[in-house]
């Protein structure tokens, strides 16, 4: 196993639970040169530091792919999962059950969630069960050599020149209409959104989906692939600048009114999103599927915070849920006492007040 | 007149969904109070109403509960199987026909009561829904009164089902008189069959092997369930959720010291299994047979990570949708194997309601113990028929959380390998996430890992993790429940059996000692096999193995254990979808014995 890493001498730059940026570190990456992923296990590490996770306390979840081996090169002193191919959704549920004190990371890429694991990613919304799920987005399979995934945009082509025909699967667009109450798209290339994005998604009480276009260098950096940078770059439309102050912070910004929208997270956290053109309201649902329907048909790719719902209720309220982890209560609070068998034999001896199997059977 | 006392089965013909549950659990439980050995059996369509059902009641003063072939009391309330349900009622045999129902001409020696079931209930309710409904009851008063059930019993068990329903008490005890009467009044007794008081049930309880289970889930401290509905394993988790509920909220919050999730599938089912197990929770799932199919990547993955996990397996006849109503045990060597690759998965084999408990409990010791999952093979007779059973007991010792370092044991250590066989049995030690001790970090991976949870894929590194699982396996050998063996001095013949087949084949025991023919038994109550198998293969020189499944597949398991003995196993197989019976067990071992050229001895000897 690793060791604690020594603090780099003269480096004692700490973040609020006194630990350096270099302890937030994972295994070199064994990712392409210049892959995007890279820069989101990049912004991932900012992040986390920045934001002051306790390392201990966060699971890191994949499925299979390439973004799916990327939790092993970000906050190696956290416990992680890579599990089978687009299932990591179950496994973050089972998680969380078990140990809700835990801060979810979940990373899974575009073959990953939108087509073997769709189902999984749509039930893992729908559940509300909070991780911070983010797909690295490069609409290509790179482990098994750059075939479409359900991404891919119409009339993009692969390095053949092969062009993809099917309507590609909005991701954000979906987790909106599934009711998920945090959803962002953004860019691996543009570290000043992502990083804001990613320490308000680890605030979010529930599922929090950010999809992140991350250019595959190898099979779809070409031109006539929309994933590529040059064209990512070219047109990437952000929705607004982005700023955020956690909870433990004081908060030095200043705007003109008018110019910027405030969101506060439930853990006191601000967002502060400052307008570039047109009007964005972040909580207006239609709102969010207009712009993204709108962007599609322009070929444009919108960046930003596309939906938030600050009230969202989590899982474990609608479980309502021991505040204790289920992990870690001891035998006498999960094991009824001698006189409750003793009841239920007495139930099943006479056939009177028997508990019935609940929802019928 | 011969008499047939507290020795014979009853079969009633109905209609699914019309209502006849309740009038048949008053017969089965009355019989019950009155201290008969007796047994249950809802023999029912895929169907939510309207196709064919039978419900079965053996009562037997002997104590055999497997199924009987042979019926001698027959309900007929179903026109659509009449003519098929008469057809097989023998010389001697008893008919109780709902008069509206036309049935072909029926021989002499069997005896007909022909019941105006449909006039009767005039006197008793205008509502013609509740005609149809409360008419099961008169058949109750029919046979409580020609077979012997005091009114008393009826009336006990009545009050136990609709005590808290008066007015549908009320007209249920009225159907029940109203047939009882007519008996008095129209119909002298022309059969022997007679029920009377024995007092062999006292302190017993009825139960179905779902509810054992999630009574062994919940007193084996359960916290996470999940599961997707599906015939039979639907009602192990209904259960549990009607007993989670009960007793184990927070009594000064009302919070769950559980969570169940109804998943979208088995595959999340079995996800969130292994995502709370990796945690640290007691997690567990219910399936039956496609479940199982739909299973199969995540429980490779769970013997490769080595997470615990439960699973049960409620089996039903396959393949494919098979007889999604109807039981079986064809699912033995998928399960065993289940996934790609070399993947071998602890089996438990209950037999009996008391082992659904048990096993529901020892399972969750076993899969945090051995860190994998831990399959539990019902099936549908097991699971959802109703067994006689002394009560369960309490669990006397404490939960086995297996090899957990925590904080303080992780801090006393030099460096932590997930995968490393410290002790020499094959079973690593684990941490939880969520430990301080950053040493307590490792990353767990369906992918070639190494000692330190590495992803390798280097061939020395793959061998070495593969090989010691498979050491592993073999201290699984010593820690699932052991075979139960019956040894038979001087017998050539030995019985394996398992699951729910056992009682038939206790029962064949018996039968076949009466005809002269001795034999040993070995029960098996889970995989990996005892060193005790072989042995008993070895002391034997025919085994007959007995199962519900067309391949024999279990037979095939015990051949590969004792290859040098091989030809000595025979299989004795049952797979029509219905319960297995002694008779068809026993005409089966003689015939094959029979057909063997040694002559049986013990037979000879008599």
């Amino acid at each position: 196993m690793s060791e604690t890493p020594v603090r780099p001498a003269g480096a004692p730059e700490v973040n609020r639970i006194g630990l350096a940026k270099a302890e937030y570190d994972g295994a070199r990456t064994t990712l392409c040169p210049g892959c995007g992923h890279n820069a989101i296990t990049g912004g991932i590490i900012q992040a986390a530091w920045e934001a002051g996770l306790e390392p201990h306390r966060v699971a890191k979840l994949s499925g299979i792919g390439c973004s799916s081996k990327t939790p092993a090169y970000f906050l190696g002193h956290s416990h992680g999962f890579n599990a089978v191919h687009g299932r990591m959704p179950s496994i973050a549920t089972g998680v969380h059950a078990a140990n809700r004190d835990l801060i979810l990371i979940g990373v899974s890429g575009d073959g990953d969630t939108a087509s073997i694991g769709l189902g999984q990613f749509c039930h893992l919304v729908r559940r509300n069960v909070p991780v911070v799920y983010i797909v690295e987005n490069n609409g290509v399979y790179g482990l098994t050599k750059g075939q479409f995934s359900a991404t891919a945009d119409v009339g993009s082509t692969q390095k053949t020149g092969k062009r993809n025909e099917l309507m590609p699967i909005d991701l954000c667009a979906l987790a909106i209409e599934l009711g998920c109450g945090f959803v962002a798209r953004s860019f691996s290339g543009d570290q000043r959104q992502l990083r804001p994005l990613l320490k308000a998604a680890f605030a979010h009480p529930g599922t929090a989906v950010l999809d992140v276009i991350s250019p595959c260098v190898t099979f779809a950096d070409h031109e006539g692939s929309t994933k590529s940078y040059a064209h990512v770059k070219e047109h990437d439309e952000p929705l607004h600048d982005i700023e955020y102050v956690p909870y433990f912070e004081d908060i030095t910004i200043e705007y003109e009114p008018g110019t910027t929208r405030e969101v506060a997270m439930p853990d006191g956290s601000l967002l502060y999103l400052k307008k570039l053109g047109e009007e964005y309201d972040p909580t207006d649902r239609d709102q969010a599927l207009d712009v993204l329907r709108g962007a599609r048909d322009e070929g444009k790719l919108v960046t930003g915070l596309l939906y938030v719902d600050p009230k969202d209720v989590a899982f474990e309220e609608q479980m309502k849920l021991v505040p204790e982890p289920l992990a870690s209560l001891p035998l006498e609070r999960v094991r009824p006492p001698r006189e409750a068998l003793a009841e239920i034999m007495e139930q099943l001896r006479t056939g009177r007040g028997v508990v019935a199997a609940a929802g019928g059977g | 007149v011969r008499s047939v006392v507290n020795d014979f089965s009853i079969q009633v013909a109905t209609v699914n969904g019309s209502g006849s549950q309740t009038a048949n659990t008053v017969l089965l439980r009355a019989i019950f109070q009155m201290g008969i050995p007796v047994s249950g059996k809802n023999l029912f369509p895929s169907n939510i109403a309207g196709l064919p059902t039978w419900f079965t009641i053996r009562a037997s003063k002997e104590g055999w509960i497997a199924r009987r072939r042979e019926t001698d009391v027959l309900v007929v309330m179903n026109p659509e199987t009449a003519a098929e349900d008469v057809a097989q009622i023998g010389p001697g045999g008893v008919i109780v026909l709902n008069d509206q129902i036309k049935i072909p001409p029926v021989p002499d020696d069997r005896v007909v009561y022909s019941v105006p079931m449909a006039k009767l209930m005039e006197s008793i309710t205008k509502d013609v829904k509740l005609r149809k409904l409360v008419v099961n009851m008169i058949y109750v008063g029919v046979l409580g009164e020609l077979l012997g059930i005091p009114d008393a019993e009826i009336e006990k068990a009545l009050d136990a089902q609709l005590g808290r329903k008066p007015k549908a008490l009320e007209l249920n005890r009225a159907a029940v008189a109203a047939g009882r009467a007519h008996v008095r009044e129209s119909l002298p007794k022309r059969d022997p069959y007679r029920l009377e008081p024995l007092g062999l049930n006292e302190g017993k309880i009825l139960i179905d092997g779902n509810t054992a289970g999630a009574l062994g889930a919940m007193f084996g401290g359960v916290t996470v369930v999940t599961w997707y509905p599906i015939t039979p394993s639907s009602s192990l988790v209904e259960s549990l959720i009607g007993y989670l509920e009960r007793y184990r909220r927070d009594p000064d919050t009302g919070r769950a010291t559980f969570a169940v999730i109804q998943a979208e599938d088995e595959i999340a089912a079995i996800g969130m299994v292994l995502g709370a197990g990796w945690a640290g929770a007691r997690s567990m799932t219910a399936t039956s047979g496609p479940g199982i199919s739909l299973m199969a990547e995540f429980a490779g993955y769970g013997y490769y990570a080595e997470i615990p996990a439960v699973i049960w397996d409620i089996q039903r006849a396959g393949p494919s949708t098979g007889l999604p109503t109807r039981t079986a045990q064809g699912d033995l060597q998928f399960v065993h194997s289940l996934s790609h690759g070399d993947t071998r998965h602890p089996v438990l084999l209950p037999a009996s309601v008391r082992d659904c408990y048990e096993f529901g409990i020892a399972a969750f010791d076993l899969a945090e113990r051995l860190q994998q999952p831990v399959f539990v093979l019902s099936d549908l007779d097991l699971g959802m028929n109703n067994w006689m059973t002394d009560p369960f007991p309490h669990p006397e010792k404490p939960w086995d959380r297996g090899k957990v370092l925590d904080e303080t044991a992780l801090k006393a250590l030099p460096r932590f390998e997930r995968y490393r066989d410290v002790d020499g049995d094959g079973i690593p030690y684990r941490t939880l996430p969520g430990v301080r001790d950053p040493k307590g970090a490792y990353f767990t991976r369906g992918s070639g890992h190494d000692e330190a949870a590495r992803y390798t894929e280097k061939s020395a590194d793959y061998r070495r993790v593969l090989d010691r699982i498979a050491h592993k396996w073999e201290t699984a050998r010593s820690l699932v429940p052991a075979p139960v063996v019956e040894g038979e001095p001087g017998a050539e013949v030995g019985i394996i059996a398992y699951g729910s087949s056992h009682w038939a084949v206790i029962e064949a025991r018996a039968g076949l000692a009466a005809q002269g023919l001795k034999t040993g038994y070995l029960q098996l109550r889970a995989l990996p096999f005892a060193p005790s198998v072989k042995a008993f293969v070895e002391a034997h020189r025919r085994v007959y193995v007995v199962e519900q499944n067309r391949d024999g597949q279990m037979g095939d398991l015990v051949r590969l254990e004792s290859p040098e003995h091989a030809a000595r196993v025979r299989k004795v197989l049952h797979y029509d979808g219905l319960p297995i019976d002694a008779r068809s067990v026993m005409d089966d071992i003689l015939r094959q014995e029979a057909g063997t050229a040694v002559p049986v001895a013990q037979g000879a000897a008599r």
